[in-house]
């Protein structure tokens, strides 16, 4: 049984198709990785499995239910959480209070609600911003608190829109331990991702946009020996790159 | 925030209710009609802006139809003791649902909408009601209701010995609508609420029906308004359009909160503490000069304000308190280094 099935969706903005018939499948405790050159049509694809937009052709599933043309809250409350790539922090708000917002989807009894927002504040070490307002957070944190908001609601998937751009090598360390983090919890990860390096090593299977196309599917293993995937996005140079170091670590 | 420091606070509203409750004892106060006149009013404008609060202050979608809310529950009370010789207490409940209706279905359609549309329709609507019940014959036309002179007390709500029966009324008016206020504040509906006013789309993708959220925000705020309406209505023991259903009234829903520091709990309160007097001495003194003196006081206040602080009066509050601290602070880490 597969959690979240994508089926042959088209979002299409007057003449410009962003999606075009993209097909695919998240299998539960998985990471999937969402991965393209700019303007490939990612953020469209989580705008549309997210509700945000409406989709002009195809069907989405989610853990047994149709959820095509659903408000965004309700795909939330179905447990299919994401975060936005262009950072929304409810500014006049604290970081705690803002946590604290996505905690309450999972019951409105505030003891249990300010339980769930400090522990994952704490995962995703804010704890010292805990009582600034959201708007005075460096970007760092702008993004972790993207991060701790949608875990706070308890979601079964999550969906995370560059959550490591713009970071600097540490922090995308720690927010890959992060990612481990969450995994470990038994969440399912729908990731998109520019920093290969960071998503390679974790993603158990990998999903390529084009134009709006999907031009391969995979796991990691063959995405970086994929023709099609090299010509269009990793670049020789960087598929050889990554090769060696898949070579490397087999010997080790 | 955390709890410690929000119980604290509890503890300071609840002496300032007990500290509110005592005033009329003091036979000065008692005495003293038109302060007794000043605190009900006070009170009153407080109540009021709370209820405008909920929608306008945690919720930011800008009011400007809080006076046809407020008339309607005016009308009910009224309508109920003039029309029907009745108690004015069906005529409270009455007239807090058809407020809430109204809201909801002035609302329903705007919300759906961004931008300043529901602000612009709220605006409208305050015409039309005015217009509506100036011609409206059953409401009692641009005459209004006049209150005959029924049997003083709780059940009629009416006092003509003393203003302590109103002053008593206002008190739990403002107990009331702050204690609602104060409860949703901590709850999960205060901070969806706020949510929505900070972004709706990201309060959305954490499961939040901002179309619910805000409807119901409008419909407990309108229902409270007409609360206050009707006691409007009851101390003035006469209702007609212009005097409970104009821009004017409108404007002090959105003044008195705006001033004060809206989306903040003291907000409303330090707002009307400030101007329910100003306009009260400038009409007893500049009255002769015809009407709206109080409106130009208040607009210059809040050019003032605006300019200065633009959370209001409250923000102001918060800014001096830090600065204390800071010093406080600073003096403590002084001897400190002058320490051995």
């Amino acid at each position: 049984m597969t959690l979240l099935e994508v089926r042959e969706v088209t979002k299409k903005f007057g003449a410009l198709v962003a999606n075009d018939k993209v097909s695919f499948t998240v299998d539960p405790g998985t990471i999937v990785g969402l991965i393209g050159p700019n303007g490939a049509g990612k953020t469209t694809l989580f705008n549309c499995i997210s509700g945000l937009y409406a989709i002009s052709a195809g069907r989405i599933f989610f853990d047994g239910t149709e959820i095509t043309g659903l408000p965004s809250f309700r795909i939330a409350r179905l447990g299919a959480v994401r975060t936005f790539q262009v950072v929304r922090p409810l500014k006049e708000m604290t970081v705690f209070d803002n946590v604290l917002v996505g905690a309450f989807l999972q019951g409105a009894g505030n003891a249990r609600a300010r339980a769930t927002a400090e522990e994952c504040i704490r995962i995703c070490n804010l704890t010292e911003y805990a009582d600034k307002p959201a708007g005075d957070l460096p970007i760092g944190g702008k993004k972790r608190l993207e991060l701790a908001r949608a875990l706070a609601t308890g979601p079964k998937l999550l969906m995370l829109d560059e959550v490591m751009a713009g970071l600097t090598s540490t922090e995308v360390k720690g927010a890959m331990e992060v990612i481990h983090d969450i995994r470990r919890k038994g969440i399912t990860l729908l990731i998109v991702e520019h920093i290969m390096e960071a998503i390679m090593p974790i993603a158990d299977k990998v999903v390529v946009l084009d134009g709006g196309i999907k031009i391969a599917e995979g796991p990691p293993d063959r995405i970086i020996d994929d023709e099609r995937v090299i010509s269009a996005y990793l670049g020789t140079k960087f598929s050889r790159r990554l090769q060696a170091r898949r070579e490397e670590s087999k010997h080790a | 925030m955390n709890h410690r420091a929000l119980k604290r606070k509890d503890l300071f509203w609840l002496a300032l209710v007990v500290l509110l409750a005592l005033m009329p004892a003091v036979s000065a106060v008692a005495t003293n009609t038109f302060l007794m006149h000043v605190l009900i009013l006070i009170l009153l404008f407080s109540a009021m802006a709370q209820t405008w609060n909920i929608i306008g202050g945690y919720g930011g979608q800008t009011s400007f139809g809080h006076s046809v809310f407020f008339g309607i529950g005016a009308y009910g009370a009224g309508m109920a003791v003039v029309t029907y010789g009745l108690s004015p207490w069906p005529g409270i409940g009455i007239g807090m649902v058809a407020a809430a209706a109204v809201a909801v279905l002035i609302s329903y359609p705007c919300f759906k909408l961004s931008g300043h549309y529901f602000a612009i329709a709220t605006f409208a609507i305050v015409e039309i009601f005015h217009r509506m019940f100036l011609v409206w014959y059953w409401v009692g036309g641009a005459l209004g209701l006049d209150y005959p002179v029924v049997e003083q007390g709780l059940k009629n709500f009416m006092w003509y010995d003393t203003k302590t029966g109103y002053y008593y009324g206002a008190l739990a008016l403002f107990v009331l609508v702050f204690g609602i206020v104060r409860f949703l504040e901590s709850h999960r509906f205060g901070y969806y609420l706020r949510a929505v006013r900070e972004g709706q789309e990201t309060a959305e993708s954490l499961g939040v029906n901002s179309q619910a959220i805000k409807l119901t925000a409008m419909a407990l705020s309108a229902a409270l308004a007409a609360m206050c309406g009707a006691f409007f209505g009851q101390y003035n023991l006469r209702v007609d359009p212009s005097m409970v259903m104009s821009l004017d009234m409108s404007m002090k829903f959105v003044l008195v909160t705006i001033l004060g520091g809206a989306g903040t709990l003291a907000g409303p309160l330090l707002g009307a503490a400030v101007l329910i007097p100003l306009q009260e001495y400038t009409r007893a003194l500049w009255g002769g000069l015809g009407g709206g003196v109080d409106l130009i006081v208040f607009g210059v206040l809040i050019i003032i304000i605006v300019i200065k602080q633009p959370a209001g009066i409250s923000g102001m509050v918060r800014d001096i308190a830090k600065h204390i601290e800071r010093r406080r602070a600073a003096a403590k880490g002084g001897t400190s280094i002058d320490a051995p």
